[in-house]
């Protein structure tokens, strides 16, 4: 893949299969690969992801062969699995705690990479890649909500295919050809049961150029000084290879806990309820690796503008690397950009906490405000009537005076309204104003704040070598590395 | 040596050296082979498209006697909810009150209603796809802020004639194709 290679063929079969197919060759290649000495456990997610895909991939095949992708079977069938197959208790809480896993470690592998500025040059195309299976793992997980066919599968589906239908002109026909029909149906089960056995295989053929990619380019590493000597690394096995061991330990550690402790904690209790294309849940809210996007949906009060936003939203991570052009990859010699990146991060969480809530909702109240809901009821308590001659321009200020000296009428007790004409309106900020703040800072982060710094921060001084910065100015003292 | 030049020869005739000749022949192959690939794409594409037996599944008949005053019936039609909500004369003030021009999507209540047996409105009946015109989730009825109906997932609000008040929603519930088959029973689809 690159640099030259280090394999040596000792047996005379190695030799045959050598000159023959050089496969043991690249395996061999693949495992001495020179990495930068100075990694840290932000870089042992990629191994920890390959784990993720391959445990879906395992257990999802094995799913497969107990369930029933029909409408009449689909739910039934799953229950079966879960309670009557052997294993099938431990199978599926595997794949769908899996799946929350396997976002889970996505989202600190594409944040670890945002704050090592591992998007930057040479390496433009691996992170480009990585977004391309960040969204195919979106479809793939959303497709895979459908397969159990209860109540959220259904609904979950009904929103997202929506989505298509606020495309202007051919929206309505790009939903039916979507759904294979006018609604959720059979024939859209069926669609998504193949193709959520279809994507993984895809996202793991985009894993192998996102890899191949990065060997030819090299590793990122937490200073984002390139290589330039060999001491500046060391082969991945043992030395990462152990370390990666030991992160997807402390992983399988948190993945056990919800898998043998709370395996229904990350979905929803509305699943358990078989899909009713008569009834919506009472809040609808996706999985919670969803919320961020589906905040930024709600946003504007606009079908077609959430649409744009939410797409709009992972769009820009796929221009990222020219939106931020500074030379410096690592924020550790950007202290600016660095509490830029750190609200950023706030930002994210608070758009997933948004996306649980209803946009209505308070985030706190400062107080209280008398609003007048029956205007009517006051007007027959006080004898009063409705104005009724007059322009309209008239009548609305003559019926806003009245208001008002309702208003002034309505007793309020801390949030409660004692007055039955009135209602105690809360103010402070409601989630829809955190929601639309929070969105903007996302937006603004990629779109003026990276620019913007990439033209006017002074960076720190940094390190002439990563040997140098892990082993100070005395490089002739240094420690060799066991090799 | 002669021999060696003379095969040269012979051999560009055989495959024609002749320019457009051979650009005739890759673009009539190439044109071949993209009609044959724009195909079986079309083939593949549309296979997904509503079947003909999901196209078909045509109409409805509701009896529209069965619903009281102040009650709603819920109807699956093409797989979506069809709701048939027999109003309250306050219901029907409150829909008629409204001034179109503050509207959305602007539509006086009659425009929502369809005529009966003696061509006239009869505002008791509304009669609408039970679907949010925002990602389609089913509203509830009488509920959200205008007494009308109110979806729980994106919080849009519609009114006593199911327009759309507040919210992400752009457009009214949907008024299905419907007809009068005579005073009680209406035919949908």
């Amino acid at each position: 893949m690159s640099g030259p290679s280090t394999y040596i063929p000792r047996t005379g079969i190695e030799k045959w299969v050598d000159e023959r197919l050089p496969i043991i060759r690249m395996g061999s290649d693949f495992m001495t690969y020179p990495s930068p000495r100075n990694l840290n456990y932000w870089y042992a997610f990629g191994g920890i992801l390959t784990l993720c895909l391959m445990t879906q991939i395992i257990t999802g095949i094995i799913i497969a062969m107990h369930y029933t992708p029909t409408i009449d079977g689909a739910f039934d069938s799953l229950q079966r699995f879960k309670r009557d197959v052997n294993f099938g208790w431990l199978i599926q809480p595997m794949h769908a705690v899996g799946a929350s896993m396997f976002f889970l470690a996505v989202y600190i592998h594409m944040f670890r990479g945002l704050y090592y500025g591992s998007y930057k040059a040479p390496r433009e195309l691996i992170w480009i890649l990585g977004c391309v299976i960040y969204l195919l793992m979106m479809a793939t997980a959303f497709l895979g909500y459908t397969l159990p066919w209860g109540q959220m599968s259904f609904w979950g589906a009904t929103v997202i295919t929506g989505f298509f239908g606020a495309v202007p002109v051919v929206g309505e026909s790009l939903q039916q050809w979507l759904l294979g029909g006018y609604s959720v149906s059979n024939a859209t089960l069926q669609r998504f049961f193949s193709l959520h056995y279809l994507l993984p295989f895809v996202i793991a053929a985009i894993v192998g150029l996102h890899v191949w990619a990065l060997h030819h380019a090299g590793q990122n590493n937490p200073i984002g000084i390139s290589v330039k000597t060999k001491k500046d690394t060391l082969s991945f096995h043992p030395y990462y290879t152990v370390k990666d061991a030991f992160a997807i330990g402390i992983f399988l550690l948190i993945f056990c806990f919800f898998l043998f402790f709370q395996p229904d904690a990350l979905g929803h209790a509305d699943n358990y309820i078989k899909a009713d294309p008569l009834v919506t849940p009472a809040h609808i809210v996706p999985e919670w690796y969803f919320l961020p996007f589906y905040a930024i949906l709600r946003a504007v009060e606009s079908k077609l503008m959430g649409l744009l936003l939410m797409v709009g939203a992972i769009a820009v991570l796929f221009v990222l690397p020219w939106l931020d052009f500074s030379k410096v990859r690592s924020m550790r010699f950007r202290p600016v950009t660095r509490l830029f990146f750190i609200v950023f991060v706030v930002m994210c969480f608070i758009l997933g906490w948004c996306g649980a809530e209803t946009p209505d909702n308070m985030v706190f109240t400062v107080g209280y405000k008398p609003v007048v809901t029956d205007l009517a009821a006051y007007l027959e308590l006080t004898g009063g009537t409705l104005p009724s001659i007059g322009t309209d321009r008239e009548i609305a200020a003559a019926t806003a005076e009245l208001t008002k000296a309702a208003e002034e009428t309505c007793n309020l007790d801390g949030s409660k309204s004692l007055t039955e004409y009135c209602e105690a309106k809360p103010l402070g900020l409601n989630f829809l104003w955190l929601t639309r703040l929070a969105t903007a800072y996302y937006f603004a982060y990629f779109l003026f704040i990276l620019p913007a710094m990439s033209l006017i921060e002074t960076p720190k001084k940094r390190p002439d070598s990563i040997t140098e910065s892990v082993l100070g100015h005395n490089t002739n003292a240094a420690l060799a590395p066991a090799e | 040596m002669s021999e060696v030049i003379d095969d040269k020869i012979s051999n560009d005739d055989l495959h024609g050296e002749d320019p457009s000749r051979r650009d005739f022949i890759y673009i009539a192959t190439g044109a071949v082979a993209a009609a044959g690939a724009a195909g079986i794409g079309w083939m593949a594409i549309h296979q997904m498209g509503p079947a003909a037996d999901t196209l078909a599944v045509g109409s409805i008949e509701i009896d529209l006697s069965k619903v009281d005053e102040g009650q709603q019936l819920k109807v699956l039609w093409r797989g979506k909810p069809v709701f048939v909500r027999h109003r309250t004369p306050k219901e029907i003030a409150a829909a008629e009150a409204v001034d179109v021009a503050t509207l959305r999507d602007p539509q006086t209540d009659e425009e929502r209603l369809r005529p009966n047996m003696d061509n006239k409105l009869d505002p008791k009946y509304l009669v609408m796809v039970g679907v949010c015109t925002h990602f389609g989730c089913i509203p509830v009825g009488e509920a959200g802020e205008y007494d009308g109906w109110y979806c729980p997932c994106h919080a849009s609000h519609y009114d006593t004639s199911g327009r759309i008040r507040k919210g992400p929603a752009p457009k009214n519930l949907e008024v299905p194709e419907y007809a009068y088959l005579n005073p009680t029973r209406i035919k949908v689809g």
